[in-house]
């Protein structure tokens, strides 16, 4: 593999801009087992909280006309689980080891960030869409005011590169990408799942416990691509875009959007090796273009 | 991709398929089936019903989008397969049961193909619970020493759990579950195996959707089962 693919975010490089998103590809030993991961550029982890969740009842994923919408409810270890099984083998490998952390209250998240000030990561991936149970469960990342006040505390008390991963559920998400910016955040990725609801017709009921789950997958990708643009014009740290890519071309419009990494999530169910197929067309792409480098093209549109 | 040698319905809304695919597929084991590019998003994990090292068949039930295609495959066609994935019944002797309910009844035909072929001197007893016609009863008949069928009843009503050395099942929860206490009643559940369905998003532990809850904790359908203790999910 050539140079060309190589990208520089927040001072940390990736040799290409790919990585697999948080809650689709747990702490990578699976994919793992299928292709060498280490190919790729980035690996975000199954999303942490504080104390292990055993997660959601019911029914956790449900088909749709071109996406899925899931309810596993972080599902996870906890962050002392993920530092004592987890951590040492995801620092092994040659990628970008991205820690994804969320919370259902400030302290939480302080604590979470605390325990993960003690050992080494290559960014800290703040989830702010969950609901902040001390707040009638509104989602941390709908308004701006709340996001800003979470992403301010963390970073004063985070050591690591902290990048804010924005829900497109926000509701401003321009004012949203600016606000984390303002505060300090090295990055942002965007966007996460979007607030959607099945009903069963038979049972006449919600197909999912919580009523609401979060909708993924190609479906959402001209959305997320359009609240990508909207976000890399509007700050000048760097993005990662993420949303129902499947193929390297949905990809290229991410960076042409302005990201300069891609998230790859649904993608990985559609098919395992949709990140590497992702990696090898961005690059053929780059050779048949003759473009030296793809931070060339980022942000042309 | 796998060339299709026969895809043909068995009954109402039933239909077996059987295509070339080098394998080591063990019974209770499953594949991911994809006979389309990117729509539907998600593969279709089906349980292996029958391998013979160059070939793959799957009983499959048609319930939605992704098993109406497949109903559509001739052969001549071609399918993906990915697997096989998940564990197998234990490899166990002796006098067994194996209780399957509708699409549960698929992982039994390989199942007693391959405990009586590892075994001689195994006894293998088929419950069959259909809640329509009955189907491929004469298959399983040669494969088993004895098969019992039961449409539209409670097929856990034909099985004396005391009569055997182990209890595999697979099936609708409600019918595992109803074994599950029969046989813990006879201080017979130990003997219980049971093959668990959940709504699958990527088949290899990745992705925590199917999640099952056992004694030890959520434990991963897909990679840690489906094949789990009867005890460990029931008890």
């Amino acid at each position: 593999m050539g140079d060309g693919l190589r990208t520089e975010f927040a001072g940390i490089a990736f040799k290409n801009p790919v990585v697999l998103a948080s809650g689709t590809c747990g702490f990578g030993r699976e994919y793992n087992e299928i292709f060498d991961i280490q190919r790729l550029g980035g690996l975000s982890s199954k999303g942490l909280t504080l104390h292990a969740r055993a997660g959601n009842e019911g029914i956790r994923v449900w088909e749709t006309a071109s996406g899925i919408m899931n309810s596993v409810g972080l599902e996870n270890p906890g962050v002392r689980g993920f530092i004592d099984d987890e951590l040492e083998w995801l620092n092994g490998l040659d990628l970008v080891n991205i820690v994804n952390l969320g919370g259902h209250s400030i302290d939480d998240y302080l604590e979470g960030v605390e325990l993960l000030n003690g050992v080494d990561l290559d960014i800290l991936e703040l989830n702010i869409s969950c609901p902040n149970v001390k707040e009638g469960g509104m989602n941390f990342g709908v308004k701006t005011q709340v996001a800003r006040d979470v992403v301010r505390k963390i970073r004063a008390a985070c050591r690591h590169k902290l990048v804010v991963k924005l829900s497109p559920n926000a509701e401003d998400i321009v004012s949203l990408a600016r606000a984390c910016e303002e505060e300090g955040a090295d990055g942002i990725s965007l966007v996460n799942t979007f607030l959607a609801m099945a009903v069963d017709v038979q049972k006449q009921k919600p197909v999912f416990e919580n009523v609401y789950a979060g909708l993924s997958g190609p479906a959402i990708k001209p959305i997320a691509l359009r609240m990508a643009h909207q976000a890399a014009k509007a700050v000048h740290i760097p993005v990662m875009g993420a949303g129902g890519i499947a193929t390297w071309q949905d990809a290229v419009e991410f960076v042409m959007a302005g990201a300069s990494i891609v998230q790859i999530g649904t993608g990985s169910f559609i098919d395992p090796f949709t990140a590497l197929n992702v990696v090898d067309g961005m690059e053929a792409y780059l050779n048949s273009r003759g473009i030296g480098n793809i931070s060339e093209i980022r942000g042309v549109v | 991709m796998s060339k299709i040698l026969s895809n043909r319905r068995v009954s109402k809304d039933f239909y077996l398929m059987r295509a070339e695919h080098a394998n080591g597929a063990r019974m209770g084991q499953f594949y991911l089936l994809r006979a389309w590019k990117h729509y539907p998003v998600l593969s279709r994990p089906v349980s292996v019903f029958d391998a013979d090292g160059a070939t793959l068949s799957f009983l499959y039930k048609v319930v939605g989008r992704g098993t109406e295609i497949f109903s559509g495959l001739e052969a001549g066609g071609e399918i993906e397969l990915r697997g096989p994935l998940g564990n197998p019944f234990p490899d166990v002797t002796g006098k067994v049961a194996m209780v399957g309910g509708g699409a549960g009844v698929a992982p039994f035909y390989l199942a007693a193909k391959q405990l009586k072929a590892g075994h001689p001197q195994c006894r293998v007893d088929a419950y069959l619970g259909f809640s329509d016609d009955a189907f491929l009863v004469d298959d399983y008949r040669q494969v088993a020493d004895r098969v019992l069928v039961n449409v539209k009843g409670f097929v856990t009503d034909e099985i004396e759990p005391a009569g055997y050395d182990h209890i595999l099942t697979c099936g609708p929860e409600a019918m595992m579950r109803a074994l599950y206490e029969k046989c813990e009643r006879a201080g017979l559940a130990e003997k219980l195996y049971v093959s668990m369905e959940k709504r699958m998003a990527c088949g290899v532990g990745a992705c925590f959707v199917c999640s099952c809850k056992t004694r030890d904790g959520n434990k991963k359908t897909c990679k840690d089962g489906p094949v789990f203790k009867g005890t460990a999910v029931f008890g």
